[in-house]
């Protein structure tokens, strides 16, 4: 039996509304419930590899009414959003404890997914627009979840910002629509294709390019990455850096330079320096940092700039008219490295919500020597740590490798090199995260820590286990299934409303 | 907070029926004239705020209850939710198809019963957007904002 | 013309948000860009000497709906991205009211300049 796609939007909110119904009695009812909604949602996205189609809502066809579009590109999202969603509620059920009313924590959590899941499928450009302000606007409300003082702060400041993107969008949608006279997506490329891109459309692009920057917290609007990924609780700073920045962000900014307004040299630029600047940028700032969590958050900043200048190298070696195979080589690792980032990364804000579970800080300073005492964080610490800093066989090291081998191809040898001494930054500064955290003396006031054991470990394992298996998608026949048509989707940018529209 | 005077109760607590009417309207007629679900519900909001702004707080809340309005919105969310599913069951299979209409069930158009699903939905969102706006002005209005001074630094 | 007053609005709303020390200053400039971007959705789809589009018996000829009709009404579809807009912005409201209130209860003042414990 087919699944019907709105069924990816209907799960979380249905379950998102189910939830404050049980009060204050049925808090293990409750968290059940979400553990089953994420469950489900990882088997449906499984179920759906390799499938491409267009699902109309209400049986209106398609200019009059809202498609949801299944291709390559939202498959991948997909699977990353419900492999990540699932690990962090298994980890969230014993960590949340430590906060009060977890039932509220749990319903705008499945609303995050929801939104994330709608902006991956939406085929429409207001309906992303829509399900990105809800996912945006749970976001805000998760990440100043504890109402102490700091996160209060780093709340407010992610949530202006985050707000004037929106608004930034929301003008950009206007512009297009005001241009071009539809809200479809495939309409929109087939009315850029014929009549050409004028002041407005260009105006629009640079409007979409800042909001969705924003939102992928790329260098120049970056700012409020560093102070709201640290003060929101672990699972949540793992769903955030993890999947929300990727979905809302770069897909978002993706899908709309190639499918819909079309790759040209100048964009393509400006994403590779856009992406260049990230990487610099965020990795020098992340080797000075003693807050873990403040290096972790300041490393995605960097790792979004791999996942950007791939993209960006493809975009233009696409507009020049170049060879397809290396275009497609160089999107295949921005891709690949985007769904690398989003296992290895959320494993390891979840390590580190689990030292701070059994400590109670996180500052690299006050911490030392918890090997002997945390043996299965040290463990899947050391496996992500080796899978962002690049070293083989985890999975970072592949998608970085074909990054570096596509930028040599394309004739950038200068941006191959910098590519690799961002890795070494990367790679100095998790060691200096083992040493001070892992090695060295325990200080005294640490010596009864204990391991964290039951669901939070089997969520922990089970991330680190997909970060050593990753590499493997490499091979001829996953490659195939999963990341091919998700690279030909952007490289055949144009075809996209072709597809649509005759379907 | 505080009620107010005298003249204010009466004469609130004689408007209010008025305009909880008047949203009710907004909302049945939504698919012949302007307005619809969300400003039915803005409006139904408004009554209830009428009532807490008149007459306290405390009275406001004996009268519809926090946990009671907070099981409204989510009840006219997940009824809103089902219009959607029960499209998916009654053959045609999508969402949100608008079973009622295309069935001929019920009416011409221009009469109030048509048009199907709207008016079904409309008035689940009207109650959604209603309870969860008052919930908004119940909690926001319960802050304290005196400031103690072991909290400054 | 009117496009470039609303881009003006949109602007103001932006120099608000962005220099005020205010919250509650920003979170209203803010809110006048978004009214601007919703203003600027509806604007569009003006036609001079239009009518609204609401459809009575009177514009039915013979089972689908008149010329005189699609000639001459304003179009429908802005008005109704400018409503979901407005619910959204709505949201949005509470929540940064919210998270202004709880802030004055834990640092007792509403200026950014003094709330500054995230550094590096």
């Amino acid at each position: 039996m087919t699944i019907p796609l709105p069924v990816f939007v209907a799960i979380p909110l249905v379950t998102a509304f189910l939830l404050p119904l049980f009060g204050k009695k049925g808090k293990a009812a409750a968290t059940a419930l979400a553990n089953l909604a994420t469950l489900l949602l990882l088997v449906s996205a499984v179920t759906l590899v390799g499938q491409s189609r267009v699902y109309e809502i209400g049986k209106w066809s398609i200019p009059l009414g809202i498609n949801l579009v299944l291709d390559g590109l939202s498959c991948l999202l997909l699977l990353a959003i419900s492999v990540v969603s699932c690990a962090t509620m298994l980890f969230s059920v014993r960590y949340m404890e430590q906060y009060t009313s977890k039932s509220k924590y749990l319903s705008l959590f499945m609303l995050m997914v929801a939104g994330m899941n709608g902006v991956v499928l939406s085929g429409d450009i207001f309906n992303l627009f829509v399900f990105l302000e809800i996912a945006s606007l749970a976001s805000y409300a998760l990440v100043g979840f504890g109402c102490e003082h700091e996160e209060l702060e780093a709340s407010f400041k992610y949530m202006v910002l985050g707000s004037i993107a929106s608004t930034f969008i929301l003008f950009g949608v206007a512009l297009v629509y005001g241009n071009t006279g539809s809200l479809n997506m495939a309409y929109i490329s087939k009315a850029i294709q014929s009549s050409g891109m004028n002041a407005g459309l260009a105006f629009a692009l640079c409007l979409f390019m800042t909001g969705f920057g924003l939102k992928a917290a790329l260098v120049p609007f970056h700012a409020w990455l560093p102070d709201a990924h640290p003060s929101a609780p672990a699972p949540i700073s793992a769903m955030l850096s993890g999947v929300l920045i990727k979905s809302l962000g770069v897909y978002a900014l993706v899908r709309i330079i190639f499918n819909v307004f079309g790759v040209s040299v100048s964009v393509s630029w400006v994403l590779i320096s856009l992406g260049v600047l990230s990487m610099v940028i965020g990795v020098f700032l992340a080797v000075g940092q003693w807050d873990f969590k403040r290096l972790l958050a300041y490393h995605s900043i960097s790792q979004m700039g791999y996942v950007v200048l791939g993209i960006g190298i493809g975009a233009l070696i696409l507009a020049r008219g170049g060879n397809i195979a290396w275009a497609s080589l160089a999107i295949l690792g921005g891709l690949f490295h985007l769904v690398n980032h989003a296992v290895f990364k959320s494993l390891l804000f979840l390590t580190s919500g689990s030292i701070q579970m059994s400590t109670g800080t996180r500052q690299l300073k006050e911490l030392g020597g918890l090997t002997e005492k945390m043996p299965l964080t040290r463990t899947t610490c050391s496996i992500a740590s080796a899978s962002i800093a690049g070293i083989p066989p985890f999975n970072g090291f592949w998608s970085k490798l074909i990054i570096v081998i596509s930028a040599v191809q394309a004739g950038f040898l200068s941006l191959a090199a910098v590519t690799v001494i961002v890795s070494l930054v990367t790679l100095i500064s998790f060691l200096k995260i083992q040493r001070y955290i892992f090695l060295g003396e325990l200080p005294e006031n640490l010596q009864e820590v204990k391991e964290n054991k039951g669901t939070m470990a089997i969520a922990m394992a089970s991330l680190a286990c997909l970060c050593v298996l990753m590499g493997l998608l490499l091979i001829p026949s996953l490659r195939e299934s999963i990341l091919e048509p998700a690279v030909t989707v952007l490289t055949d940018g144009m075809r996209y409303s072709t597809n649509i529209i005759n379907m | 907070m505080k009620g107010m005077t005298i003249i204010v109760k009466n004469i609130s607590s004689f408007v209010k029926v008025l305009i909880f009417l008047f949203g009710i309207y907004i909302i049945l007629f939504g698919h012949l004239t302007p307005g619809g679900g969300f400003a039915g519900g803005v409006i139904i909001a408004s009554s209830y705020v009428l009532l807490m702004l008149a007459y306290g707080r405390e009275f406001a809340e004996e009268n519809l209850s926090l946990s009671m309005t907070s099981k409204l919105d989510c009840l006219g969310a997940l009824l809103f939710a089902a219009v959607g599913l029960f499209g998916l069951f009654y053959g045609a299979a999508s969402f949100f198809w608008n079973f009622i209409h295309q069935k001929s069930w019920w009416g011409e158009p221009f009469n109030l019963l048509s048009a199907g699903t709207i008016p079904l939905s409309n008035i689940f969102i009207g109650i959604k957007v209603g309870a969860s706006l008052f919930l908004v002005i119940l909690i926001l209005s319960s802050f304290r904002l005196e400031t103690s001074a072991s909290e400054k630094e | 013309m009117p496009y470039a007053l609303c881009f003006l609005l949109f602007m103001i709303g932006l120099y608000c948000a962005v220099v005020k020390k205010n919250m509650v200053k920003i979170v209203i400039g803010i809110l006048i860009m978004e009214y601007a971007v919703n203003l600027f959705l509806v604007m569009l789809g003006f036609r001079w000497g239009g009518r609204a589009p609401i459809i009575t018996a009177e514009d039915m000829v013979g089972g689908s709906l008149s010329e005189l009709f699609v000639n001459s009404s304003v179009d429908p579809l802005p008005q109704a991205l400018v409503l979901t807009a407005i619910v959204i912005s709505l949201g949005s409201l509470a929540l940064m009211i919210s998270i202004c209130i709880r802030t004055y209860e834990r640092y007792g003042t509403f200026d950014i300049t003094q709330i500054r414990r995230l550094k590096g």
